[in-house]
């Protein structure tokens, strides 16, 4: 019964962790949208740039992937 | 979980350290697909390259090119380590994607110690240039005074999180793709779902595709960028 | 993969060959996955960095000094096309120039034939013109002569028939002044 109880926290904390990958499509989705929004005002600084929006989006997904971990670690290692 | 299993490739039995695995197997065929692709196909060194040795001039500009813009020209110094990584990660997240294949980058202890290799190197390099000047990259000269040690404290953190991130967002990347995958495949079982789930695989697949090469690239420009905080540590 | 090893059980795989948790954080395989990542990426180090890359490095600096050597000896035969095409406009413009002087000197002998012609042509019309004159000049003398003999001899015989004596001094005299205002 109790480690059902434990089970089933962590299993609802899974889930909870989850929407925190919904934040790094917002992250990443902001990040994209501002390097293209610039783009288009500036097309000849575009391609100088491509390089800071991957970094910056590798940084803002990386948060998601993180919430994607703690969910996988409380579905299987606690 | 099943596909991540290490599993001994002769016989049963405790891994060791030096047992030959699947993670054997499937890093030597990385080496070979990478001696195909840069060696064998380089062979000829002819001057109106063939196919393959157009991809692996291209490979070789892109990287090449990424170490001068990131790192300056006194990175060019390192190409061969970055190169190194680089054509590793892609080999391996491209040849995980194969069915029934094993990846190797959605381990994490792979992936860090990959990172780990980048963040001491990196901060040996940094300190062996610079010395204590080194740290300087914690210290930014243009925020306002007060402010200063704040923004150190973060700074510090943010770079004892590094290599953290570095090997997380790699190993969780290929993770993550991989187990969408295999979700999907759960749903087929279902007839009238099956469908469905195999044109979603079909699509999450094409995804990982393109989050492969992406994460390589990642892996690589990051490393890139720490190597300019080290090789230039003021702001 | 890991069915068949349905004897073995560790830490981390049950009796059926199921992974217990997440494999990838099974700290029971990790020297083993270490391991053979780092001869891996020193095996790939040592490949890239002594064959693969100064391979590469060197078909595409090869290929740039030939692009650098097919241009210039572009620009090698382009300069040597332009001195051709020099060559042959001065060619044309002599050629060109020798023609206007041909033409030039042709016209200026041809114009003084035909200067002469037209002033032998001026002369043989101005003696036309005089002996015609001269000609013209007889046949009104010879007719005036011939007025005269007829009026004398008209005016003669007119008087005759009228009755009276033709003296011919008088009549001769008389038609010359009657002709002062013909002649």
């Amino acid at each position: 019964m109790e480690g059902d109880v434990v089970q089933m926290g962590a299993y609802i904390g899974a889930g909870l962790a989850s929407i925190g990958m919904g934040g790094a499509a917002l992250g990443v989705g902001q990040v994209v949208g501002s390097y293209l929004s610039g783009a288009l005002r500036n097309p000849s600084a575009a391609a100088g740039q491509t390089a800071t929006m991957f970094i910056g989006i590798a940084f803002a997904e990386a948060l998601g992937i993180f919430s994607f971990l703690v969910a996988l670690l409380l579905m299987f290692a606690v | 979980m099943d596909q991540f299993i290490v599993s001994p490739l002769f016989g049963d039995g405790p891994i060791a350290w030096y047992t030959p695995t699947n993670v054997t197997l499937w890093m030597v065929l990385t080496i070979l697909a990478i001696g195909a692709l840069l060696v064998l196909s380089t062979s000829r060194r002819a001057i109106i390259p063939s196919r393959a040795q157009s991809i692996a001039e291209l490979v070789y500009g892109f990287i090449y090119k990424m170490v001068e813009d990131v790192a300056g020209k006194d990175g060019v110094r390192y190409f061969p380590y970055i190169m190194t990584l680089f054509m590793f990660i892609l080999v391996t997240n491209f040849l995980g994607l194969i069915p029934t294949a094993f990846a190797t980058t959605s381990h994490i202890a792979v992936t860090a110690t990959m990172a780990m290799a980048v963040f001491l190197s990196v901060t040996i390099l940094g300190f062996w240039k610079h010395g204590f000047g080194f740290l300087n990259i914690f210290w930014i000269g243009q925020a306002p005074l007060p402010l200063r040690p704040i923004l150190a404290l973060i700074e510090v953190i943010s770079y004892f999180v590094r290599p953290i991130s570095h090997s997380i967002r790699l190993a969780g990347n290929m993770m993550a793709g991989h187990a969408v995958i295999k979700v999907f495949a759960g749903f087929a079982v279902v007839i009238w779902i099956a469908p469905v789930s195999i044109a979603a695989i079909t699509a999450i697949y094409a995804l990982e595709v393109l989050v492969s090469f992406i994460q390589a690239y990642v892996f690589t420009i990051l490393t890139c960028v720490y190597l300019k905080d080290a090789l230039h540590p003021h702001h | 993969m890991a069915t068949e090893t349905t004897g073995f059980v560790s830490a981390c795989i049950d009796s059926l060959g199921n992974a217990i948790g997440m494999p990838q954080l099974c700290a029971e395989w990790m020297p083993n996955q270490v391991f053979w990542l780092l001869v891996t990426l020193v095996v790939i180090y040592l490949v890239l960095s002594k064959v693969a890359l100064p391979r590469i490095g060197g078909i595409l600096a090869e290929r740039q000094g030939t692009i650098t050597t097919d241009i210039s000896a572009a620009e090698d035969l382009k300069a040597r096309a332009l001195e051709a095409e020099e060559v042959y406009n001065k060619a044309l413009a002599d050629a060109r120039a020798e023609a206007l002087n041909i033409a030039a000197e042709m016209r200026a002998g041809i114009q003084g034939e035909l200067n002469d012609a037209i002033a032998h042509a001026d002369a043989e019309i101005s003696a036309k013109v005089a002996e015609s004159e001269k000609a013209i000049g007889e046949i009104r003398a010879s007719a005036l002569e011939a007025v005269k003999v007829v009026a004398n001899d008209t005016a003669a015989e007119i008087v005759t028939a009228l009755g009276g004596k033709a003296d011919a001094k008088a009549v001769g005299t008389a038609v010359t002044s009657g002709m002062k205002g013909w002649t």
